[in-house]
């Protein structure tokens, strides 16, 4: 195939891939746009074996490993539950850091296959352009794999923080820069593995001194970084489809990045600094005991519910934790029978990534036009009988409106307060990550029900 | 002088990011987790430059440390396709509309 037609061909999948994203705009649409997206793979992978052209025993083994490394990710997408989402994406972002890193690797040891000049005569745009590859790629790598063990549980999800640390990462990425130019001037390979192993140092110094609540950020952080690296990558191999997409994934990232750290009302650098809970606790640890709380049980409960006239349930990441999205399910539909209205308010950053709940809540059968964004749903709490809290705590919290000294202080909130009462499923009065006392806790219209959130569910369902 | 093939791609490059901002925007919030993981998966075409990579040795040796990374990229992009497409594909069965 000439080189020509199949520029034309990667040009096609990645306008597929444009499509595949446009889907999006509405769930009606999503579907196709998936097809979209599958179509362009299954082109840009058939153009590249017809452009390379070599049929021989090679191919069988790609075949071979493409079928393996497929019926591994098939059976991921099958077996994994929806609670374990955010993992997921983070595992899958390491993936595709560690494939470019690869790439840029073999296109360095081996660079008259990719047409990038001869060993040690590499042409000086390509080797920025797979060095910087490589590098993105291994910070992706890394970053991403610290993220999956914060959200696996199987590392705390505390930040880690120490002193200098911002120094140092300063340090090491100023030293990348001037290893590449270094390897610009020489061709060493050495010094081609050293920007390797630094750049997988860096992801993990990168990622550590975030928090576990954080993740929305970081996950949305990382998938832009493997769209970079992409790009990087497709640069070096001169690929349309690489660069379209690596643009593409690149700025879908950062806008997810933007749209978390406005819900937190953070800087981006704030948030990537690190080290937000911890500097906190101290403050809102002697004020906590004494105010009084109203508690109340699930047929207390069940009784404000059954009597309301329109009630909205405001999930967060306890109930993803408590697997409780199928009961929730349950017990709107008892509600519903009982002619109340029943609508689901969603904060941006509730769970540990950006759409998380929404899934939950598509998951158990909830029909997504009961299910409405902040900005959407917030002026009619004012007007709703009963707000049901499950699981969230920062995100509803109201001294983000009222103290300027608190941390989340400006942080867009749910006007939760403005119900006429107020069922809050806790385990029990401790602070949210923010660290910071919650003064809904407190409140006259406020009935806190202190349980699992799957089992206090449950029981309200019960005596319905 | 003739404009350099690089300025060209760089052209595209910048394009593309305006594209992906607009279109990105347009995604509807509770979308957001679905928009991640198709992202994933189509970034997996990165699986070209590891096919360019494997099959550029010579037929006698198949693997040389140049394909062998070429292939392990093959099965790291594979697991993302194939997982990142299918796994999209689960999530948008789930959402469904009120039965009215």
């Amino acid at each position: 195939m000439s080189a020509n037609l199949s520029a034309t061909f990667y040009l096609i999948s990645g306008i597929l891939f444009i499509l595949a994203l446009r889907g999006l705009s509405s769930p009606e649409t999503s579907r196709q746009g998936n097809y979209f997206g599958i179509a362009g793979m299954a082109i840009a992978i058939i153009v590249t074996f017809l452009s390379v052209g070599n049929f021989g025993s090679g191919f069988i083994y790609v075949l071979i490993f493409l079928v393996i490394g497929g019926s591994i990710g098939a059976f991921i997408a099958f077996k994994i539950p929806m609670t374990a989402m955010p993992e997921l994406v983070a595992g899958f972002h390491s993936l595709v850091g560690l494939a470019a890193v690869f790439v840029a690797i073999s296109a360095f040891l081996n660079p008259e296959a990719f047409n990038l000049g001869g060993i040690g005569n590499i042409k000086l745009a390509s080797l920025i352009e797979m060095s910087l590859g490589a590098a993105i790629g291994a910070i992706t790598f890394s970053g991403s794999i610290i993220a999956f063990l914060k959200l696996r549980g199987i590392m705390s999800g505390a930040p880690i923080t120490f002193k200098g640390q911002h120094f140092i990462n300063l340090l090491i990425g100023l030293t990348i820069i001037f290893l590449i130019y270094y390897l610009c001037r020489t061709q060493s390979s050495n010094i081609f593995w050293t920007i390797v192993a630094i750049s997988f140092l860096v992801g993990v110094l990168l990622i550590i001194p975030i928090g576990g609540a954080d993740m929305p950020v970081v996950i949305s952080m990382l998938n832009s970084y493997s769209g970079w690296a992409a790009a990087g990558i497709g640069f070096t191999l001169e690929n349309t489809a690489l660069i379209i997409t690596g643009a593409l994934v690149g700025s879908s990232g950062a806008i997810l990045s933007y749209i978390m750290c406005k819900g937190m009302n953070r800087s981006f650098f704030n948030v990537i600094l690190g080290g937000w809970g911890a500097t906190d606790q101290a403050s809102s640890a002697q004020s906590k005991e004494q105010k009084p709380t109203k508690s109340g049980n699930a047929d207390d409960a069940a009784f404000l519910m059954k009597n309301a006239s329109s009630v909205i349930i405001v999930p967060g990441y306890g109930m993803a934790v408590a697997q409780a999205q199928h009961a929730l399910r349950e017990m709107v539909d008892a509600l519903k029978k009982n002619g109340v209205k029943v609508s689901y308010a969603i904060h941006p950053v509730a769970g540990r990534m950006p759409g998380h709940m929404n899934v939950l809540l598509a998951e158990a059968n909830v029909p997504y036009d009961e299910v409405f964004e902040l900005e959407e749903i917030n002026n009619d709490f004012a007007n709703c009988d009963v707000a049901y809290v499950i699981g969230a705590n920062d995100v509803t919290n109201p001294v983000a409106k009222s103290d300027p000294q608190s941390p989340i202080y400006g942080m867009p909130v749910l006007d939760v307060e403005k119900s006429k009462s107020v069922l809050f499923v806790k385990r029990s009065l401790s602070p949210g990550y923010a660290g910071i006392d919650n003064d809904l806790f407190y409140r006259d219209n406020t009935l806190m029900l202190f349980a699992d959130a799957k089992k206090m569910t449950e029981e309200i369902v019960k005596s319905l | 002088m003739e404009i350099d093939p690089f300025i060209f791609r760089f052209s595209i490059f910048i394009l593309s990011i305006f594209v992906g901002y607009y279109v990105v925007w347009s995604v509807t919030p509770s979308l957001h987790t679905p928009l991640m993981s198709v992202t994933n998966a189509i970034s997996s075409v990165i699986i070209v430059g590891a096919i360019i990579a494997a099959l550029a040795s010579n037929p006698d040796k198949i693997f040389e440390t140049s394909s062998i990374f070429g292939f392990l990229a093959i099965i790291l992009a594979a697991v993302n396709i194939f997982g990142g497409f299918l796994v999209t594909q689960r999530m948008l069965q789930m959402y469904k509309k009120k039965k009215k």
